[in-house]
């Protein structure tokens, strides 16, 4: 994202703007403060000490008899010069260190890291105590001081963001395209680490203003120099007879710390919505209903009793501008016992969302808008949440797509498979345990007690999604949805699952909604197969005939990109206009 | 003058283990394979087979600890960056992942003409090969000033393609590049790979976890398990008539797309498992 666009969307912001019009003017009334108070602001006289606002001394004058309003003016130039060499010093100590450790890494990423550390815990204020007592009072050293201990935020921030970024494919393909090192990093990591920085500098350029202020006020600051502190430091030692002489330096401090801050805020919060995906422009749903191709059934099939009837079901999703954005189409859709039942489509085409909304399981903002779910005589549409709970895990049970990520990486593979059963069949611990051993064993797990202690990255993902598949039977349910059971597994250990979820279906008698993108696996598995194409089914049936005769075009034009029947390659045919190579 | 464009000999790669002495992981054991001028060479296996490893190691991005990889005549294994940056010309890469293999933040344009600056091709003429590299790969010309979120995967993956084609180079490293892409797009993807070879005569090696994908595209075809390459040779017959048994297996594990077909090729593939438990139990 570009800055000026960030700027643009700053400026509908009305708190960032009000920071940017504070700081704004603040700058350029320092920067003018010999114009706007000419005269020595240092210069004062005996009669006006302390006198009271009025002709000459707009805000009155400090205990030497100076012009208060014309200090402060000519503070700025020094409070705001100060933090920016603070902020100097920690960028470029900062974030050089955190791209060079974390784009080359090696003994400079240990040392720095090391010394990042180091720093870190070295009390602040102590050590710009100490340097001012070693070395004097000279403001501009004890802030270059105090960027040296600010570096390591930048450090930490950079180096994090560099390392995250370093491994990206776009980099790798950088350096394929024989970008040199230099070049890689100026192009591709400082856009990354650009916007966390410039956000980090807001927020350090408030603590370094603060910092200076509170050495001065202190007294161990420069007192020949005027600056916030210097003056806070003035009204503070005058408090009970002139109370206002606090407020001002006390008001341009803080209302500074506050709006950096704010500033801070506003560019982390539209850079992260900025991250969000780009909305698409009304994708137009096309009102017409599409003829769907139903297949009849084979008179000879035995046909189970019907398990779950959906019948026009339509999701939708709520978007920012209040409209609801359909996924879902007037799907209708029948499972019966001891049937599988395949949804096949394309990314987008709305087959998990089917499959979800069936569990009532949408993601956030997603939910049923219209149609029935019928499921043991009751709508699952209109169910409570109270009395999904009980279905889910009991009568309907889930495999997901991503073994891994759907177990908990903190608890063994036991823990995770008994705790569900204790609470679903209120089995006793070492009931539940006992069961837990024979479902592993039942899933082709060779050693079942060592998977049960076992934790989650100490198993290959088929063996994980076995644990699902035992987990997801513990209660034989009477419908099973599988969520792209097989996309995330190797060929072979593919078949070796696919083979499981046929014997298992075939002994508990199971209902299945197999959502895929895979026809060989359809073909493997399923009874009866229905093509989705944007949210809605083209085309439904017993699996034979449609293999044998798909009659929508879309589906025809899937089984026409399946590469499985086309002809090899062949031999390398070398002709004689390339030989000369 | 060589009949050979890419020479890899015995390659070794070796990653370290973290932890005081341990052995190094080998990621690969010594593999073997070359290919010819405008031939594809499809490299099959399964996660953590070193398929993946061994088109690294060909790009100069995995460590090569033994062995050698000869890129026209000459041994590239151990090239530093500076030498590597003269290789760039010759050696390009489309990855796997459409969405992470370009820089979200620069524009299309800016991202096919980077290889070009690189080359000190004049801004000029790398404006005009912009256009020219988008029409090869069935964009528009418009696409150019846009960002790679307004395209969707198959369209982010011809840029990429596009983007390894800029320097016109001799050889493609494609590590999966359908594999994230639906099944129609992939079709469509697969086409382009084909017809840029057919005009450009750019040699590629694919690697694939794809049996049908593999085959559909390449001259020959490298079977790999655990680091090492089981079977090796035309890629007709490794693909439909697979000597060794880990490619049987592979074979016969995936599934047909044909509800009839699959059942015979399920009970051959549980024969084969049931005649393996037999050797092992003999």
């Amino acid at each position: 994202m570009s800055e000026s666009n960030l700027f643009r969307r700053m400026l509908r912001n009305p708190l960032a703007v009000a920071a940017m019009v504070w700081l704004g003017l603040l700058i350029l009334s320092s920067a003018f403060a010999g114009v706007l108070a000419p005269g020595d602001p240092n210069a004062g006289s005996v009669q006006n000490v302390l006198a009271p606002p009025g002709p000459g001394f707009p805000l009155g004058a400090d205990s030497a008899g100076r012009d208060i309003l014309g200090r402060l003016l000519h503070a700025g130039q020094f409070s705001l010069a100060a933090p920016v060499v603070t902020l100097t010093v920690a960028v470029l100590i900062g974030v050089t260190g955190g791209l060079i450790a974390g784009y080359f890494g090696g003994w400079f990423d240990t040392v720095s890291s090391w010394v990042a550390g180091v720093v870190m815990a070295m009390p602040g204020i102590i050590v710009l105590l100490a340097a001012r007592a070693a070395i004097g009072p000279s403001m501009w050293l004890s802030m270059a001081i105090f960027g040296v201990l600010i570096a390591p935020g930048f450090f930490r921030l950079v180096y994090a963001a560099v390392t995250a970024v370093r491994n990206e494919l776009y980099v790798d393909a950088a350096r394929v395209s024989g970008l040199s090192d230099t070049r890689i990093i100026s192009r591709h990591i400082l856009t990354v680490v650009r916007a966390p920085v410039i956000i980090q500098a807001a927020m350090v350029f408030g603590i370094a203003i603060a910092i200076q202020a509170g050495l001065e006020f202190l007294g161990l600051g420069d007192m020949t120099l005027p600056t916030w502190g210097g003056i806070l430091n003035d009204g503070f030692a005058n408090l009970y007879t002139a109370p206002m002489l606090m407020l001002w330096p006390s008001l341009i401090i803080g209302l500074t710390c506050i709006a950096l801050t704010v500033l801070g805020n506003a560019m982390r919060d539209e850079l992260e919505r900025a991250g969000g995906v780009p909305k698409k422009k009304g994708q137009a749903v096309d009102i017409v209903r599409e003829h769907i191709f139903a297949h009849p059934e084979d008179p000879a099939a035995q046909l189970g009793e019907e398990l779950l009837r959906v019948s026009d079901l339509r999701v939708g999703y709520d978007q920012r501008d209040g409209s609801v954005k359909q996924v879902v189409n007037d799907v209708s859709l029948t499972v019966r016992r001891g049937e599988v039942h395949g949804l096949i489509g394309e990314s987008g085409s709305g087959k998990t969302q089917t499959a979800f909304a069936v569990m009532r399981l949408l993601p956030e903002g997603g939910r049923i808008v219209g149609g029935r779910v019928d499921f043991e005589g009751r709508d699952l549409a209109l169910a409570s949440e109270a009395e999904m709970v009980k279905i889910r895990g009991r009568k309907i049970a889930y495999i997901p797509q991503e073994p891994m990520s759907n177990l908990d990486p903190s608890f063994t593979i036991g823990t995770q498979l008994v705790e569900p059963m204790k609470i679903k069949l209120g089995l006793s611990s070492a009931d539940a345990k006992k069961r837990a051993l024979e479902l592993l064993a039942r899933v082709g797990i060779p050693n079942p007690e060592r998977t049960f202690k076992a934790y989650p990255h100490e198993v290959s993902g088929g063996m994980a999604q076995r644990v699902l598949i035992a987990g997801a039977i513990s209660c034989k349910p009477d419908l099973l949805i599988a969520d792209e059971p097989t996309t995330a597994l190797d060929v072979t250990v593919q078949a070796e699952v696919l083979d499981l979820m046929r014997e298992l279906q075939k002994e508990l008698n199971m209902g299945v909604i197999l959502v895929t993108h895979n026809f060989g696996v359809v073909a493997d598995l399923c009874d009866r197969v229905s093509v989705m194409r944007d949210g809605r089914i083209v085309e439904t049936g017993p699996v034979r005939p449609i293999f044998a005769g798909p009659q929508h075009e879309y589906t025809q034009s899937l089984f026409d990109a399946i590469l499985e029947d086309a002809p090899a390659r062949g031999e390398l045919v070398t002709t004689q206009k390339g030989a000369g190579a | 003058m060589s009949e050979v464009l890419l020479d890899c000999r015995d390659v070794v790669v070796e990653y370290p283990v973290k932890g005081f002495r341990k052995a190094p992981f080998k990621a690969l054991k010594g593999v073997s394979l070359d290919i010819r001028p405008g031939e594809t060479v499809g490299l099959v296996g399964e996660s953590g087979s070193g398929k993946t490893t061994l088109g690294r190691a060909v790009l100069g991005l995995a460590p090569v600890t033994g062995g050698q990889v000869v890129f026209d005549g000459t041994d590239i294994a151990h090239y530093n960056r500076a030498q590597r940056q003269g290789l760039a010309k010759d050696i390009q890469v489309v990855f796997q992942d459409p969405y992470t293999s370009l820089n979200p933040s620069l524009t299309i344009e800016q991202i096919l003409v980077e290889p070009l600056t690189v080359q000190k091709v004049p801004a000029a003429e790398a404006s005009k090969r912009v256009r020219d590299l988008l029409d090869q790969v069935g964009l528009p010309a418009n696409a150019a000033g846009r960002l790679p979120r307004e395209f969707s995967g198959g369209q982010r993956q011809r840029i990429a393609i596009a983007r390894a084609l800029a320097l016109q180079p001799r050889l493609i490293v494609c590590d999966e590049p359908v594999s994230a892409l639906d099944l129609s797009t992939q079709a469509r993807v697969l086409e382009l790979f084909r017809e840029i070879q057919e005009r450009t005569g750019v040699a590629y090696l694919f690697v694939s976890h794809d049996l049908a994908v593999v085959r559909h595209l390449s001259h020959r075809v490298a079977v790999m398990f655990h680091g090492e390459i089981v079977e090796w040779g035309d890629g007709d017959q490794v693909t439909s008539h697979p000597k060794h048994p880990y490619t049987q297996r592979l074979f016969l594990s995936a599934p047909i797309p044909d509800p009839v077909r699959q059942e015979v090729r399920r009970a051959e593939l549980h024969a084969l498992r049931a005649s393996k438990a037999e050797e092992k139990a003999a």
